[in-house]
């Protein structure tokens, strides 16, 4: 804890002044809760029962997302294997490592959402955009932890590598990467699932996938349409994290 | 995986022995899946619908947008403190929304505190829901609901929280120790004493990680909100990409960045020292 009394209650005296701070700026009150309450009955009932009617336009949706999430990810591992080994102290030099966390950094800080923006500026409008967008967050998540655990691995293999005369490359592909492979399936399985996810909102800045559908359906207060893509988008995303949990299972 | 390890002996003399590391069965279903996964990014690739004459644009296009985003609009700077806060704001009420709502969810879904195999499900089932439409969906909900704004914001991030929240505090419930609860449960205690000091106590610790974890997620979702309308830094950047302002939406992606990496660092001191 800490290492003077008086910081903790200090803490927790700051958080609770931010807090009603807060909720006074949020502007809430009676009227505006009772309008705020008739209007999510009128949306409710509007959105009651949901409407399957234009599933090919859904089913559009969903397979361009799936798309978009597994070619990205496929990208993703290529791409982020070496990334990962930039950005894994141990076995880069430093000039290199500084690089590579400099791509992690960017590739995690940025929301999806604003990466698309640029990505969509870059490429056109389309599920292109959408895929470089997913393929740039590979570099947060997929190199950052696959890094963190090359930073793990044991040293005596690659000491064993190095003493037979090879070089980088070969102590890398023979005494580092062996040791993560396993590492790396479990990874590149959990960021499709993670990509599954993006891929239904980054629609929403025009990069494809289920998003522009969902979008488009919101300003045109389909609402029992939006229903039905919320209904298969919850349906898709629990069935991606079953397969990625079954595998992470099987592979490690 | 690959490195497959095969002790072959094929002497004349010795006995045609051969050692292998997986069965025809599993090198079969191996390759199938090879095959699998090869044919899927095929596909994927072929839907992409790549327009080659964009792609050959794109490094002309990506140096004129920097072009533009550099140098940023510093004399913005002033303007973006107002909603900077606000983004804030939106990440810590929500944070606080979803740790409200997600206390009683989390008893539900935790298998030795719910009280009947259909509140287990529906505990089951608000995580699942909560957890699988994004934060920006639930912002498009709220919008309609309670007009644009960073209540529609706030309360996205909550619901988009809960099942996040629910689930770890869950987990943890789950894995207490059932020693004080029966002890406290000796002193004749009702069940909501029971959860309370027997309970309770013993999750705070995860309890702190968990709340201070996702906060700082929270802070990079609440910094986009506002592109379709829910408050917060996201609205000024939408209003600036719109007005083609490009100086400052450089400006603006540059204040997001150091918010971004301050609460990452300031979430992970915080969570050194509490947990």
């Amino acid at each position: 804890m800490f290492a003077y009394g008086w910081v903790g209650p200090a803490l927790w005296a700051a958080l609770g002044a931010f807090l009603v701070w807060n909720a006074v700026n949020l502007e809430v009150d009676a009227a505006r809760i009772q309008r705020g309450l008739a209007r999510a009955g009128t949306v409710f009932a509007r959105a009651f029962p949901p409407d399957f009617q234009r599933w090919p336009l859904l089913l559009e949706g969903i397979v361009e997302s799936i798309q978009m999430a597994t070619l990205s990810t496929a990208l993703g591992a290529v791409l982020g294997v070496p990334v990962a080994i930039m950005a894994a102290r141990n076995v880069a030099p430093r000039p290199v490592y500084v690089l590579g966390r400099g791509v992690v950094t960017l590739g995690r800080t940025f929301h999806e959402i604003i990466v698309a923006i640029i990505l969509v500026k870059a490429v056109g409008f389309g599920p292109l955009a959408g895929m470089l967008t997913l393929t740039v967050n590979s570099f947060g998540f997929f190199s950052k932890l696959l890094a963190e655990q090359i930073e793990q691995i044991d040293r005596g293999q690659v000491e064993a590598v190095r003493a037979t005369g090879a070089g980088r490359g070969g102590v890398l592909l023979f005494g580092v990467l062996p040791q993560v492979l396993p590492r790396v399936v479990g990874l590149t399985v959990y960021q499709w699932d993670i990509h599954l996810r993006q891929s239904t909102i980054i629609g929403i800045v025009g990069a494809g996938g289920i998003g522009t559908t969902l979008y488009n359906s919101f300003s045109r207060y389909d609402y029992d349409f939006t229903l039905a893509i919320l209904l298969v988008i919850i349906a898709i995303v629990c069935v991606g994290e079953w397969v990625s949990a079954w595998t992470r299972r099987r592979v490690q | 995986m690959d490195a497959t390890p095969r002790s072959v002996t094929r002497g004349a003399a010795a006995a045609p022995r051969r050692w292998e590391r997986y069965s025809r069965g599993q090198r079969m279903t191996r390759l199938g899946l090879r095959i699998a996964i090869a044919l899927a990014i095929v596909w994927s690739a072929r839907g992409m619908g790549v327009r080659w004459d964009w792609i050959a644009d794109s490094p002309a296009q990506l140096a004129d947008l920097f072009g533009r985003l550099l140098p940023p609009d510093w004399s913005f700077a002033r303007m973006l403190v107002a909603p900077l806060l606000q983004t804030i704001n939106i990440a810590t009420l929500g944070t606080v929304g979803a740790i409200v709502l997600a206390l009683p969810v989390a008893f539900l879904a935790a298998r030795n505190t719910t009280l009947n195999r259909a509140t287990y499900l529906f505990g089951r089932l608000l995580i699942v829901v909560s957890r699988s439409v994004d934060s920006l969906i639930w912002a498009l909900i709220f919008i309609i609901i309670v007009g644009p704004g960073s209540l529609a914001g706030a309360l996205a991030v909550a619901v988009r929280s809960l099942g996040f929240v629910s689930k770890l505090f869950a987990e943890a419930i789950e894995e207490i120790d059932r020693g004080p609860v029966e002890a406290v449960t000796a002193t004749g205690a009702g069940r909501y004493h029971v959860l309370l000091f027997g309970i309770v106590p013993q999750i705070r610790p995860a309890f702190a990680g968990v709340c201070i974890f996702r906060w700082d997620i929270n802070v990079r979702e609440s910094t986009v909100l506002g592109i379709v309308g829910a408050g917060g830094i996201g609205f000024v950047l939408n209003e600036a990409i719109l007005g083609l302002e490009w100086a400052r939406v450089g400006m603006i992606l540059l204040v997001i960045l150091g918010v971004v990496v301050l609460s990452e660092l300031g979430s992970a001191w915080l969570r050194q020292r509490l947990t």
